[in-house]
């Protein structure tokens, strides 16, 4: 990726507080995102990826940083003159328009001919499948069909990059699945960057070329769904994206002593991945990636839940002071029963060190 | 619009109709309110000259209503006064509710005080100032002194709806707008304008009611030559009661009336487009 699509550099966003004080919303963010990207925002609830889509679109401004769009500042410019469109989470239909109309509202302000606009309202309901409810007021449909003309109304000004926040998280589970395949489409479709927000991982993981996680107002990694889910760059990535064991270690001349006395030899880490000399630090190892072994446990403990969740089993091993989860295939010939002592070990070049 | 209706069970902490008195007290406030209103429709036809005596059926008294200058000159006068007092107070109420947006919160506190707080004041007082305060600054007493006076007391009352109406909208739409690439002239036009619509029209239907019935700033403003028609009808009560005025009385009754189902209707209209 060499020149930056959208180009975010070192913004820094914050709120005053009725106290007095102020919130840090970001905190000098850099970001670069290329043409024809479907990039994602991931992080917990407050951590300030709204306040990052609202500084694109020009509905707030930065206290400090620079936003290029094609290298060239957008962020002195208002909203109204933005090549940039959004979806908003609460889908912000004009209440008192059509749903034609409304998608007609950005076309009309870009004082379009009357025929060119008849058209691309035409083509826009078409790709969200909303033909024929162009005459419908907003309150006469399902909110999907909501979120699908809020889409419709952004596609339609053909942006450069169309911000979606937390589209999807007002519709149930199964619509949320077929709008999710919908946006892949479209975004290939018609090859717009879509930097799309969302605090679901798995939602992240399904979508994204590339994410960037967010914590407290920082981006704390950046890279392809892989990356982040293999090489976590902390204990807050690798808890947030999929399920995690961060497991407290020693760090000893033979590997790591786990909780409980067991030891993880060197050579079985990931490669990757730096290891302090002496003292503790923290391994994280996915619930899938254990194994039952009989000679040289990692794990050692006594198994006090299993849960049995179809393609997999659950275990909840007691190692020491800490709870250990791994999931092991269930077509798997022993499965420990809840008392039994059991022995795991993670696979070859599963655990990795991360700092907390 | 639903052809079916569904019941839905109601519950309540309270419920006020097992109190004991609650029934009597209802009927007894209907009968106050109503039966003033029964009795003036039901004199303006009668034949008698003396209102409360009912000798027989009769028009007459709509005919000499439609027939007599005085009267037709005042509802005149209170029309026109009405009109122009309404457009203008309703569009000063309007702008004043959108300026205060952009007030910060402790202003925007004290603009809404300072323009509400008129409707507690006695009417009486405002007369009187706004009499004082015409003769002071040598305005002449008649049509455009009572234009002014209905403007300036229509104001709080045109506000509150647009008010409320104001506070009810969701930013949302407003930033979308922003984002589609609308400038604020035609958001206004465009979005706040529609949105507010509704607000407007019961702010201008509420201002027009006021100026309409206004009986105390018009009888102290209004001198010889614009006599509204609650100031005419004052005057016939003083010199001789017939039933002349219960049947201008009725007349206008059923003007608001009509008033009052058009905007229901207007609203159902709105609503199922
Ligand atoms: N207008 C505002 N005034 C004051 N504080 C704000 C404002 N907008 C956001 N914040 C604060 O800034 C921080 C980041 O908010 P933001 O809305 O960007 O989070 P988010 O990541 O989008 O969260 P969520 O997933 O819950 O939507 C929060 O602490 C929030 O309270
Ligand atoms: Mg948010």
């Amino acid at each position: 990726m060499t020149d930056a699509h959208l180009d975010i550099r070192q913004v820094t966003k914050t709120f005053p507080t009725p106290e007095g004080g102020v919130v840090v919303a970001l905190d000098r963010v850099d970001l670069a995102i290329a043409e024809g990207e479907f990039f994602v925002m991931l992080g917990p609830s407050g951590c300030g990826k709204t306040s990052l889509l609202r500084c694109i679109a020009g509905l707030e401004y930065p206290d400090s940083g620079e936003i290029l769009l094609d290298g060239s500042r957008i962020d002195d410019i208002p909203a109204y003159a933005r090549p940039v469109n959004t979806v908003f989470q609460s889908y912000a239909l004009f209440p008192h328009m059509s749903v034609a109309q409304n998608v007609a509202f950005g076309l009309e302000m870009e004082r379009l001919p009357k025929n060119e606009i008849k058209s691309r309202v035409a083509a826009a309901l078409e790709q969200v499948k909303l033909t024929g409810l162009d005459r419908r007021k907003p309150t006469q449909l399902s909110g999907g069909q909501q979120q699908r003309v809020a889409l419709a109304r952004a596609l339609a000004k053909q942006p450069k990059v169309l911000l979606l926040d937390e589209p999807l998280s007002a519709l149930d589970l199964k619509l949320r699945r077929g709008m999710q395949v919908e946006l892949k489409r479209l975004q290939r479709e018609t090859g717009i960057t879509f930097v799309f927000v969302t605090h679901d991982q798995e939602e992240a993981m399904t979508m994204g070329d590339r994410i960037a996680v967010f914590n407290e107002g920082k981006i704390v990694q950046v890279g392809s769904p892989q990356e982040i889910y293999r090489r976590p760059v902390n204990g807050f990535v690798a808890d947030f994206i999929g399920e995690t064991n961060l497991i407290k270690v020693t760090v000893g001349s033979g590997g790591f002593i786990f909780p409980g006395g067991g030891v993880l030899a060197r050579e079985l880490l990931a490669e990757d991945c730096e290891v302090p000399a002496a003292g503790e630090c923290l391994l994280a190892v996915r619930p899938e990636d254990f194994e039952l072994v009989d000679t040289d446990a990692a794990v050692v403990g006594e198994v006090v839940d299993v849960i049995f969740t179809g393609g997999l089993i659950r275990l909840h091993v007691r190692a020491g002071d800490q709870e250990i989860v791994a999931a092991l295939p269930s077509h798997g010939a022993v499965v420990p029963a809840v008392g039994d002592q059991t022995r795991l070990r993670p696979i070859t070049k599963a655990a990795r060190t991360v700092g907390s | 619009m639903s052809p079916v209706t569904t019941s839905r069970p109601r519950r309540r902490l309270v419920n006020l109709s097992n109190f004991p008195l609650f029934r009597g007290t209802s009927i007894a406030v209907l009968v106050g309110m109503y039966l003033p209103l029964l009795l003036v429709v039901f004199y303006s036809f009668n034949q008698n000259r003396l209102a409360q005596i009912w000798t027989g059926f009769s028009f007459k008294w709509y005919d000499f209503v439609f027939h007599n200058d005085d009267i037709l000159r005042a509802l005149k006068n209170s029309l026109i006064v009405a009109v122009v007092a309404t457009i203008l107070s309703t569009l000063l109420a309007l702008g004043a509710a959108l300026g205060m947006l952009r007030m910060a919160r402790s202003g925007r506190v004290f603009a809404w005080g300072l323009l509400g707080a008129p409707l507690l004041i006695p009417e009486i007082v405002l007369a009187v100032g706004t009499l004082g305060f015409f003769l002071t600054i040598k305005v002449p007493l008649g049509h455009v002194a009572l234009i002014l006076a209905h403007t300036a007391f229509c104001i709080p009352f045109a506000l509150l709806p647009i008010r409320a109406r104001l506070a009810g909208l969701d930013a949302a739409p407003f930033e979308a707008a922003t984002d589609l690439g609308a400038n604020e002239w035609q958001i206004l036009r465009r979005i706040t304008l529609p949105l507010l619509a509704p607000g407007i029209l019961a702010g201008a239907l509420l201002a027009f009611a006021i100026s309409l019935d206004d009986f105390i700033t018009s009888f102290f403003i209004a001198g010889p030559g614009a006599t509204t028609l609650p100031v005419y009808i004052f005057g016939m009560i003083r010199s001789n009661v017939t039933p002349a005025v219960n049947a201008l009385s009725t007349l206008l009754l059923i003007f608001s009336a009509t008033m009052l189902l058009a905007v229901y209707l207007l609203n159902r209209i709105r609503r199922s487009d």
